[in-house]
């Protein structure tokens, strides 16, 4: 079969196919400007999040009460309990005097940290180099309990440093632990890349299938159909704004985290802002498919916002470590977009990683964007018969 | 009204033609084997309870729904294999009159304008001669969700047939409006008619299908009459359509509502 492409033909084609593509994007726009929540949620929403987190949910932990029990009371144990007292971190409540009332002063709730030296302390550490001290914390709130005791054994560790610059010799007190990426702990650094997530999904997905639901629930969606305009110009013509839209809440998002949370871009800016193209892809199809499956506005918002934020919030590894989750979750966790987009924005951003090192991250988010994009524009065809 | 010769319609050219035209869902038919034709200029009355397949059919001559089995032709185009040049040349009016409420009464024009291709050197002085006829002119910056329902009606229509299409398909077109306004959407009608666009229209309302140059009447999925008003009163020794439905439609098994 002899195949000729005539330019002259396909060109007005071509061209017929964009002006009625920037019409529909046109209406798409006066949809979102006229709309007072949709501007809300498109434009406000992210700001506020991003402040919200930054500041006032921040994981930092202040004032913890510790207690100390410590029957040597020589010269080591004392420098390190006066480092701790002069912590901002930590209030002294008082010294114990036997380890029975660790248990009695854990459950009063007067201290949730507990600092307990062994016998004899400085003569193990200056003779034989194995002088101990246990970190007993209250576990009830696992995430702050966590934090805080990090906090502890970095300051014993920062202790031995003094020594070991005073004197010269390796003392050896406890395992070093050398807390990377984040050494001010702080509490915003963490939240960045999960807020990200959540804002670009909640943009994407909620926002292109409400779109979708409400043609179909005004009936405009029938006369579309039977226009001449095909289906995946349709589903195009409904993307494209929120593609817009998702790029300059990105912006805004990285903006603001650079400049008004500290929060800086340590890797590189392009690395970060293609994974972020593609998890916006992602996001969009995942809308696409929820539009597919309803018919109602009000259901396109419920399943985006519960069935999707939900998942996301709780599972994305945004507020509670996967790797402590019952594997079960784990594994939904994993099926998450999200959770791969926060991993490898943190890996991008705040441990500044190279390509190599996300792309596993840029792998799986692919073959998610791929796959979806592929199922929703099949759904929709489908939807026609 | 009495300006259309049905003496004219007959002899003019075939614009759609249905043969046989089935739709299977599974083991349920919605649409068992119609077969009719609709010539150019005529307003084609589309009747029948509702559950009786009309919608369906609507469907598959529109290329919204491939047939199960039997052919058809929409404008000339085969609806298996050539729906896009179907979709180029017709029309359609959903009964939720489908405009967009937060868009202007002139963007709505321009939007359904540009989506059947109108070159844009006509859009604005079409939507103004549209505007005038309808009496529209100072509403022209008004958002369509502050107008009245018969005023969505008949833009919705106009809007529907901006693109001048060869066969314009209204579903219902009717629901919900009061007595008057029905009465002035079927001068529209009529007026379309005259222009030579074909008026393919389902309705519930017995009167209207008076109004029809012919009328088909499906009953489970099948046609049981297809005759002008004034033949079927008389095939069925009725003195109005209500009796005629009636009669038709009182032995069918499925529900309806």
């Amino acid at each position: 079969m002899m195949c000729f492409i005539n330019w002259h033909v396909i060109q007005p084609v071509i061209l017929t196919d964009m002006k009625t593509f920037l019409t529909f994007v046109k209406k798409e726009f006066y949809h979102i400007f006229r709309d007072r929540w949709t501007m809300i949620i498109l434009l406000i929403l992210p700001i506020m999040l991003m402040l919200l987190f930054g500041f006032m949910m921040s994981t930092e932990v202040k004032n913890v009460r510790f207690a100390i029990y410590d029957p040597s009371r020589d010269v080591a144990t004392h420098a390190i309990a006066d480092k701790m007292k002069l912590n901002e971190y930590f209030i002294f409540t008082g010294y114990l005097d036997s380890p029975e009332q660790i248990d009695e002063i854990f459950r009063k709730g007067e201290a949730s940290l507990v600092m307990v030296f062994n016998n004899r302390f400085y003569d193990n550490m200056v003779h034989t180099g194995d002088a101990q001290i246990q970190l007993i914390a209250d576990g009830s709130d696992p995430n702050t309990a966590s934090t805080f005791t990090l906090y502890a054994s970095n300051i014993v560790a920062s202790y031995q440093q003094d020594l070991m610059g005073d004197m010269k010799i390796p003392y050896n007190i406890q395992p070093e632990l050398k807390l990377l990426y984040n050494p001010t702990l702080k509490g915003t650094y963490s939240f960045v890349p999960g807020v990200m997530g959540m804002i670009l999904m909640l943009v994407c997905a909620m926002m292109t299938s409400v779109s979708i639901a409400r043609e179909k629930e005004f009936g405009t969606m029938e006369v579309l159909l039977v226009s001449p305009m095909k289906p995946i110009q349709i589903i195009l013509s409904k993307v494209v704004p929120y593609f817009f839209l998702s790029v300059i809440n990105l912006t805004t998002m990285l903006l603001l985290s650079v400049y008004v949370l500290d929060v800086p871009v340590t890797g590189s800016l392009s690395l970060l802002i293609s994974i972020s193209l593609i998890f916006i892809l992602v996001s969009l199809a995942l809308g696409l498919l929820i539009s597919s499956m309803v018919d109602k506005q009000m259901i396109a918002l419920l399943i985006s916002g519960m069935v999707l934020m939900l998942p996301v919030t709780m599972l994305s590894g945004m507020m509670f470590p996967i790797e402590n989750m019952p594997w079960i979750l784990q594994i939904i966790a994993n099926i998450i977009p999200a959770t791969w987009y926060i991993i490898a924005v943190k890996k991008i951003m705040i441990q500044g990683l190279d390509f190599f090192s996300v792309f596993n991250e840029f792998l799986i988010l692919s073959t998610m964007a791929v796959v979806m994009i592929g199922v929703s524009i099949q759904r929709f065809k489908y939807r026609l018969e | 009204m009495e300006s259309i010769g049905k003496t004219g319609i007959f002899n003019s050219e075939i614009v759609i033609s249905a043969d046989k035209l089935t739709k299977k869902f599974g083991q349920f038919t919605a649409v068992n084997e119609i077969s009719f034709e609709v010539r150019k200029g005529e307003i084609f009355g589309f009747l029948g309870a509702n559950g009786a397949g009309k919608t369906t059919a609507m469907r598959m001559l529109t290329g919204l729904s491939h047939p199960t089995s039997g052919s058809g032709y929409v404008a000339g185009f085969d609806i298996y294999t050539e729906s896009e040049q179907i979709k180029k040349n017709i029309g359609y009016m959903s009964q939720k009159f489908a405009l967009y409420d937060d868009l202007k009464v002139w963007e709505n024009i321009r939007f359904y304008a540009g989506i059947y291709g109108v070159p844009n050197k006509e859009i604005e002085p079409r939507t103004e001669a549209l505007l005038n006829k309808l009496g529209f002119e100072k509403e022209r910056n008004s958002l369509v969700k502050s107008l009245p329902l018969g005023w969505k009606q008949k833009l919705a229509f106009s809007v529907a047939i901006f693109h001048e299409p060869k066969i314009v398909f209204l579903d219902e077109p009717t629901s919900g409006v009061d007595p008057l306004s029905r009465r002035n959407f079927w001068e529209m009608i009529y007026d379309a008619a005259d222009r030579g666009i074909t008026v393919f229209v389902t309705t519930h309302y017995m009167d209207e299908a008076e109004y029809c140059n012919r009328i088909s009447v499906m009953v489970d999925g099948k046609i049981e009459a297809l005759d002008t008003p004034d033949n079927l009163k008389t095939q069925f020794n009725s003195s109005n359509m209500n009796d005629v439905f009636y009669k038709l439609a009182r032995n069918s098994t499925r529900n309806s509502d």
